[in-house]
C-alpha cells in the first residue's frame, strides 16, 4: 500500500473563523474549526473521518475541496497546492463531494437531468446530444433507470435522491470523491444499498474517498484508513482493522466502545465518557479531551508534551501524558 | 398469550387501526396492530421511516394531528381503562402524570421563550396539588436526578443555553416529573452523538429503575433495542409483523423482513469491504399497500395471489414469539 500514489496531502491545516463582537463587530477571538490536521490519502483508498458532531469534520472537508480557504498549512492534491492552485477548474473537477442530505443538496426546481448535467454545461463538455448521454450513462451506472432525467427530485425516495447526488458527482470524472454523511439521513435497509453502490463504484472507477461519517460500523466496513477527529485535531490515525481492534487513545477506546451492537447476547463493557465536546472557541490548552474527562494527568499535557507520534506501522497517535 | 402473562400487562394495544385523510384519499397508517407494555419492561418498537412507530405512540397519547388523524378502530388499555373511552379532559389528567413522552428533537420538544424551571414546574403544578415555590423546588430535585451539574442556576436558564445531549435531559426531566408508569420514548437518541446517547440511554435506564416505570422505546436503530429492550416489535407498513423477546428475536428471526433488516446493518465484526446484504426496492408508500403481505413486493419471493389478498394470521410460533405468518416470508 506504501508504493500507491498519494492522491491528497493535508499539513498541518487549520481553519479559524473570527468570532464577532462588541459595536463595531471586531474580531474578539477565534473559533478554532479545524486546528492542526494531517492527513494524506493514497490513490485508490477510503480514509474515514469519524468524530462527535462540532469536532471539525464537515469544515475538514470544505476546506479539502476549497470551499473555506484555510487559515494556514497545506492542501496538495497530486503533488499540487490546492491552495494556491493555477489550475483550479482541473482541480474543481476531479474532486467532487456528495452532500448528508440529498433532499436539500438537489435542486426542486430542476429535472434530474440538467442537476446531473448542469456540471458538464459549467466546464463546456461535449455538445448537448453528447451531455444527454453522459447523463443517461450515469444514471445506469448508479442504478435508476434513463427515465428518470426528466423526472424531478420530489419524485423520487431518499435512497434515490442519494443516487442522484452521487451520479451529479460522478458527471465529471473526478478522481477525488469527498462524501459528508452520505448516509446517515437513510433507512438501514436503503443505506446498505448505497454503501454497496460506492462501494462497487470505487472498484470501477478507481476512486479515492474521503468519507466523513458518525456512524462508526459504517465507516469500519468501507473504509481502509480512519481517522478519529476531536476538537479540531486528529487523535488517532489508522488502518481500519488495527484502530478497532487495538485503539490507543482514550477518546477512540470510549467512541468505540459507545456503539450499540446488534447482539443482545452480548453485554459491551461501556466506558461512559461524561461531558460533551467543549466549545472550539478557546479550547482548552492542554489535551482537549483530558480536559473533559478532568484527567489527573491534565495539568502535564499542557506543557507541550502533545505530539502526533507513529505508533506502528501507519498507526498515528496524538500522544499526550493523559490520554495515551 | 397465556392468562398469567396478560394480568401483568400495563399497556395493551388490541387490534388498533389509524388513517389519515390525505389528498389521494384516506390512507391506513396503522392496520390492527396489536402489542403489550409488561409492568417493569421495556418494549422496543423497530421498523424504518414511515412504518407507523410513531403514529403508535402518538395515538396511545391520544396525540394524532387532528382532524385529518383519526382511529378507526381497536382499543388501548391501560391498566384497567381504555385510554380511547376518556373524554379530552380525563385524558389531559393522564398525559404527563401516568404517561410520559420523550420527543425526538429535544429542541422542538421545549418552549424556547421560557426558562427550563417553568417547564418543569408545569407539570407539578398541572397534575399535583403544591404551590409554584414547592414546584420550583422539586423541579431543582428533578434536573439533580437527571445529571445536570448546578441545577440551581440552570432552572433559569432557557433551551439555547445548552447543548443537545442536556437538552435532552431536561426533555427527560420533564416526561419523568410524575412519576409516570409509562414512558413513551420517541427516538430519544436518534438526534445525538453516540458518546452522548450512550450517557443518554443510561440515564433512561437508571430512572426507569428507580422509578420502576415501563418503557415504550421508539427506534430504528437495532443496535439501540438490542441494548435497552426485553421485548420487541418489528413493523412494517403499519403492521407489527413479528414480536419476540430481543434475545429469542436476534437469534431466531423468522419474518424475512426482520431477518433482511438484521443482516443489511453493517457490523464491527463485519468482514470489510465485502457487499452488504439489502432489501430491495424501499418502504412502500401507504396509499399503495396490498391487503396480503406487505412484504411480498420486496422479499423477492413468489407469492400467489390468495397470499397477496389475504392478511396472514398473527401467530404464536414460539412461547413468546410472535410472528405475520405469511407462508412464503417466515421460515420455521
Amino acid at each position: 500500500m506504501t508504493d500507491r500514489e498519494k492522491l491528497l496531502e493535508i499539513e498541518d491545516l487549520r481553519v479559524h473563523f473570527p468570532v464577532r463582537g462588541g459595536v463595531f463587530r471586531r474580531a474578539v477571538g477565534a473559533c478554532k474549526a479545524v486546528d492542526g490536521v494531517s492527513l494524506s490519502l493514497k490513490k485508490g483508498q477510503t480514509l474515514g473521518l469519524v468524530g462527535e458532531s462540532g469536532c471539525g469534520k464537515s469544515t475538514l472537508a470544505k476546506a479539502v475541496v476549497k470551499l473555506v480557504e484555510p487559515t494556514s498549512g497545506s492542501i496538495r492534491f497530486k503533488n499540487q497546492q490546492v491552495t494556491q492552485s493555477e489550475d483550479e477548474i482541473n482541480f474543481r473537477k476531479s474532486v467532487q463531494m456528495v452532500f448528508q442530505d440529498p433532499a436539500e443538496s438537489l435542486n426542486s426546481r430542476m429535472t434530474v437531468g440538467s442537476i446531473i448535467g448542469e456540471a458538464l454545461e459549467v466546464h463546456k463538455i461535449g455538445d448537448k446530444s453528447e451531455r444527454f448521454a453522459r447523463v443517461e450513462q450515469l444514471l445506469e451506472q448508479v442504478g435508476l433507470s434513463k427515465s428518470a432525467s426528466r423526472r424531478y427530485p420530489f419524485e423520487f425516495s431518499g435512497g434515490q435522491r442519494q443516487r442522484i447526488g452521487i451520479a451529479r458527482a460522478l458527471a465529471l470524472k473526478p478522481e477525488l470523491l469527498v462524501l459528508d454523511e452520505p448516509v446517515s439521513a437513510l433507512d438501514v435497509s436503503v443505506q446498505s444499498q448505497v454503501l454497496n453502490l460506492l462501494m462497487d463504484l470505487q472498484t470501477e472507477l478507481q476512486l479515492t474517498y474521503l468519507l466523513i461519517a458518525h456512524d462508526l460500523a459504517v465507516v469500519k466496513h468501507v473504509s481502509d484508513m480512519i481517522a478519529v477527529m476531536y476538537l479540531g485535531k486528529i487523535v488517532e490515525l489508522g488502518p481500519a482493522e488495527e484502530l478497532y481492534s487495538n485503539p490507543i487513545h482514550a477518546y477512540t477506546k470510549a467512541l468505540i466502545s459507545a456503539i450499540p451492537i446488534p447482539d443482545p447476547s452480548r453485554k459491551r463493557k461501556k466506558v461512559i465518557i461524561p461531558g460533551e465536546v467543549p466549545s472550539p472557541i478557546n479550547p482548552p490548552a492542554g489535551c482537549a479531551f483530558g480536559h473533559r474527562i478532568k484527567h489527573p494527568l491534565y495539568q502535564e499535557s499542557i506543557d507541550g508534551k502533545i505530539q502526533f507520534t507513529e505508533v506502528s506501522k501507519e498507526h498515528w497517535v496524538l500522544k499526550c501524558p493523559c490520554c495515551v | 398469550m397465556n392468562d398469567e402473562a396478560k394480568t401483568d400487562a400495563l399497556l395493551e394495544v388490541k387490534e388498533l387501526s389509524v388513517s389519515f385523510a390525505t389528498d389521494e384519499g384516506e390512507v391506513q397508517a396503522l392496520d390492527a396492530v396489536n402489542f403489550e407494555v409488561k409492568d417493569g419492561q421495556t418494549l422496543g418498537l423497530v421498523g424504518e421511516s414511515g412504518c407507523g412507530k410513531s403514529v403508535t405512540a402518538l395515538s396511545v397519547m391520544r396525540l394524532l394531528p387532528r382532524p385529518i388523524g383519526k382511529i378507526t378502530g381497536g382499543s388501548i388499555d391501560f391498566g384497567g381503562m381504555d385510554l380511547l373511552k376518556l373524554t379530552p379532559d380525563e385524558m389531559r389528567q393522564i398525559r404527563g402524570n401516568e404517561i410520559g413522552m420523550i420527543f425526538q428533537e429535544p429542541m422542538n420538544a421545549l418552549n424556547p421563550v421560557r426558562t427550563i424551571g417553568d417547564q418543569i414546574s408545569e407539570s407539578f403544578l398541572l397534575h399535583q396539588n403544591i404551590t409554584p415555590k414547592e414546584a420550583w423546588e422539586k423541579s431543582i430535585d428533578m434536573l439533580e436526578d437527571v445529571g445536570i451539574p448546578a441545577p440551581e442556576n440552570r432552572v433559569f436558564e432557557y433551551p439555547h443555553q445548552l447543548s443537545g445531549g442536556m437538552r435532552q435531559r431536561i426533555v427527560i426531566a420533564i416526561a419523568l416529573a410524575c412519576k409516570p408508569k409509562l414512558v413513551i420514548a420517541d427516538e430519544p437518541t436518534t438526534a445525538l452523538d453516540v458518546t452522548v446517547q450512550s450517557q443518554i440511554l443510561d440515564l433512561l435506564q437508571s430512572m426507569k429503575e428507580r422509578l420502576g416505570s415501563s418503557v415504550l422505546l421508539i427506534t430504528h436503530d437495532l443496535g439501540v433495542i438490542a441494548e435497552t429492550c426485553d421485548e420487541v416489535c418489528v413493523m412494517y407498513a403499519g403492521r407489527v409483523v413479528e414480536r419476540a423477546s430481543t434475545i429469542d428475536l436476534f437469534a431466531n428471526p423468522i419474518h424475512a423482513y426482520t431477518r433482511g433488516l438484521l443482516s443489511s446493518i453493517p457490523r464491527l465484526d463485519g468482514i470489510p469491504k465485502t457487499v452488504l446484504s439489502t432489501i430491495d426496492g424501499m418502504v412502500p408508500s401507504l396509499s399503495e399497500l396490498n391487503k396480503g403481505c406487505r412484504f411480498a413486493p420486496r422479499s423477492g419471493l413468489e407469492h400467489s395471489e390468495e397470499q397477496l389478498a389475504l392478511r396472514p394470521p398473527f401467530t404464536e410460533v414460539n412461547p413468546g414469539h410472535w410472528v405475520e405468518a405469511c407462508p412464503v416470508c417466515t421460515t420455521l
